[in-house]
């Protein structure tokens, strides 16, 4: 086992714990186009209102007094969730809900206006300036020869813990309940599940709501990862999820899943191998890549249209 | 009623925890350590303003809508029939209008402040882009995000063809229309054959791909830091500033017999901004109806249609995103040239979506449409400077409002058509 093989290996599970966050966000996108067919552009915005809640309601609750760490980590949690739910919710019956129906672009145009209103507007409530907040949970285990040791923090530990477990849930709670059920009939064809009495509105709502709740999920880890915040993060980790989602193939789930992965693993290997600067454009040639040889997406079904 | 007032309180939750969290509990870092202000009394009680009137509104939601006449009522649509005797004089009458338009267009800078041409060449650089994006998304129905790339294209062509090669404005403008349509053309090849939300991702892309290049490249581009001190453009080897510049120049004023002002570089840069317009108008009207454009409006009707009847898909949209892509190239190049600066912070994707918002704005597939759309989106903005902190804001709520009450934009394209006239 060489030096080599272990610088390897950290830039894997780095690569893995970036990705598994791009999956988290890339499942709002990959939904919500499922079922409507559009771009949600402000869900990046979602997630970055998450983060921010996240670091307001840990400063709260340390203020207030309370010092155990799990449970303000916790609190934080649920207040995030509930936080961007309401913007997912309040979104989607402002600038989407009046638009149904309408050519496809003016939902997007909308979404994009909507995402520069939310940017603008935590500009204005919190200030432009980066956050920055201490980091909790610190540690983690080294292994590997002297020279290079490979490690993993505990952070790193919680973020793939509490991505597979959301997904677990996610996955279950599409397959299982009767809501999840509606969701999938809802996304093969809307017009007839409304003929067969689901309200497909509130399935819509619903949709939007898990998607930000998955944001929120990610806005909290990625925080306490980097520890930092500023109301320009929504925009390009919207992009990369959103990039993630279309590699995986839009519409599907596990797709979302597979395409954030595979994201983050690449960009990692680029800054570790290559370059920093570079992640980027590395993640973007890959997706023009894929979709040359597989339009579709990995996971993708191919459309079929019929006249 | 009781479902009224239960949909009323959840709302009302709803704007409570959109509005407080953030608006309410500011985070202030003082000395490395994160604390909670509040914020002050006005705020909070905007706060609560705002969640009594959306409950107020949506308790009352009917009676308010119905008092405001905006309940849709059922009617039939009533259009008046189109008068074919008209036609004719209608064309007529718009050659003259157009010819006035022109000429006090023309006339106009030398009576207005050195700030208002500015101004007004920046419009006309937007009206520019929005005419090009209006080819690929408006005309040809391909969503373009990164449509600021191939302008920075053109911007950077001219910056480093000036630098480098000490090419002059004249020669570097087709050289970088071209380069911004070979960009156009390379991106397009492979990505055409996508669907169209795949296309808007891979182009959205496409831009910042671009921008980190410039960005990183700092040995050619200058990196973040930008070309500065790139030249003017000349009149015939007249330069307009005050001392010659490069050998083998003459100065305009001196030609001229005239004594030197600032404003005459203004007014040039604005003239030539109009011309360029006035090209791009004119080339874009013609290919309309050439079938060429013809195919670009079937293809974005219906896809299955035209490629049943025979049309090469592929090479329609391809012929669209590289077109557009060479007006956004020239419209980069004379940015350039008026700026005498460019840096990769002219190129975000902020940029891209005004473009775009100017195409829908205006109305999608409308000339007229995107020259209004530009006007107001350049002008608007200048005239709430006082209010700047607020112009982005603004500008995204704009841009969802206007979407939701008139999503047919300003100017709706309209097609030359019969109607029937519907007597009963």
């Amino acid at each position: 086992m060489s030096e080599e093989f272990f610088y390897f290996l950290q830039q894997l599970l780095n690569g893995l714990t970036v990705g598994s966050t791009y999956a988290l966000i890339a499942i709002g996108y990959t939904m919500v186009y499922g079922i409507i067919g559009m771009i949600n552009f402000a869900h990046g915005e979602v997630y970055m209102i998450g983060t921010y809640v996240t670091f307001i309601a840990i400063t709260g609750l340390t203020m207030l007094g309370i010092e155990y760490m799990p449970l303000v980590i916790l609190c934080a949690l649920i207040i995030a969730i509930v936080a961007s739910c309401s913007f997912g919710w309040a979104i989607e019956r402002t600038a989407y809900r009046p638009l149904r129906g309408t050519n496809r672009l003016i939902p997007l145009i909308s979404a994009i206006g909507m995402s520069i209103f939310l940017q603008n507007y935590l500009v204005q409530a919190q200030g432009a300036r980066d956050i920055g907040l201490p980091p909790m949970i610190t540690g983690g285990w080294s292994f590997g020869p002297d020279s290079f040791q490979a490690s993993v923090s505990y952070m790193q530990l919680i973020i793939f813990i509490a991505t597979a477990v959301s997904m677990l849930a996610l996955t279950t709670f599409i397959s299982k309940s009767k809501m999840g059920r509606a969701c999938r009939a809802v996304a093969q064809d809307l017009q007839m599940a409304n003929l067969l009495g689901i309200n497909t509105n509130r399935v819509i709502s619903t949709t939007f709501v898990i998607g930000a709740a998955l944001a929120a999920l990610a806005g909290v880890l990625l925080g306490l990862y980097y520890g930092i915040a500023n109301p320009y993060i929504g925009f390009i980790a919207g992009l990369k999820a959103f990039t993630a989602a279309v590699l995986g193939g839009i519409g599907s789930i596990p797709g979302a899943m597979l395409g954030g992965l595979i994201l983050g693993v690449t960009e990692s290997f680029t800054a570790g191998y290559f370059s920093a600067e570079y992640k980027d454009v590395v993640a973007f040639s890959l997706l023009v890549l894929i979709l040359l040889f597989r339009p579709t997406g990995l996971l993708g079904k191919p459309e079929v249209e019929k006249i | 009623m009781k479902k009224n007032i239960n949909h009323s309180l959840f709302t009302a939750l709803i704007t409570f925890i959109v509005s407080f969290p953030l608006l309410g509990l500011s985070l202030v870092s003082v000395n490395g350590s994160l604390t909670i202000q509040g914020a002050d009394n006005s705020t909070m009680i905007m706060i609560g303003v705002a969640i009594s009137i959306v409950f107020i509104f949506q308790l009352y939601r009917e009676k308010i809508l119905h008092m405001l006449g905006m309940l849709p009522t059922p009617s039939l649509p009533f259009k008046q029939a189109y008068k074919n005797s008209s036609l004719e004089k209608r064309t007529t009458l718009k050659k003259v209008f157009m010819v006035g338009l022109i000429l006090c267009v023309i006339i106009w800078p030398f009576m207005s402040s050195r700030g208002a041409i500015d101004l007004a060449t920046l419009v006309l650089i937007y009206v520019m882009l929005g005419l090009g994006l209006n080819i690929v998304v408006g005309l040809a129905g391909l969503l373009d995000l990164g449509y600021v790339a191939f302008y920075a294209v053109g911007a950077y062509s001219y910056a480093l063809l000036s630098e480098y090669l000490g090419l002059s404005f004249w020669v570097a403008l087709p050289i970088g229309g071209m380069l911004a349509a070979l960009f156009g053309f390379l991106l397009g090849f492979p990505v055409l054959r996508l669907r169209g939300d795949y296309l808007a991702i891979v182009t959205l892309g496409f831009g910042e791909i671009i921008r980190i290049l410039l960005n990183n490249f700092t040995s050619v581009t200058g990196g973040p830091n930008g070309i500065s001190s790139i030249p003017k453009p000349t009149l015939f080897g007249m330069e307009f500033g005050r001392r010659v510049k490069e050998e083998g120049n003459t100065l305009f004023h001196e030609v001229m017999g005239i004594a030197y002002s600032s404003s005459y570089k203004v007014i040039f840069l604005y003239i030539l901004a109009v011309i360029l317009v006035i090209f791009t108008l004119f080339v874009i009207h013609r290919l309309m109806r050439m079938p060429v454009g013809r195919a670009w409006e079937a293809l974005r009707e219906d896809e299955i249609a035209c490629r049943s009847l025979g049309l090469n898909r592929t090479a329609i949209k391809l012929s669209a995103f590289t077109i557009g892509a060479a007006f956004a190239g020239f419209a980069g190049c004379f940015f350039a040239a008026r700026q005498g600066f460019i840096s990769p912070e002219s190129f975000t994707f902020i940029e891209s979506a005004i473009i775009l918002a100017i195409v829908v704005l205006g109305g999608m597939g409308s000339q007229v449409g995107v020259i209004l759309a530009a006007i107001a989106m350049t002008v608007l903005p200048e005239l709430a400077r006082g209010f700047d902190e607020y112009r982005m804001l603004m500008f995204g709520l704009m841009m969802v409002l206007m979407m939701i009450w008139r999503p047919q934009g300003l100017a709706p394209a309209q097609r030359p058509h019969m109607e029937i006239k519907n007597d009963a």
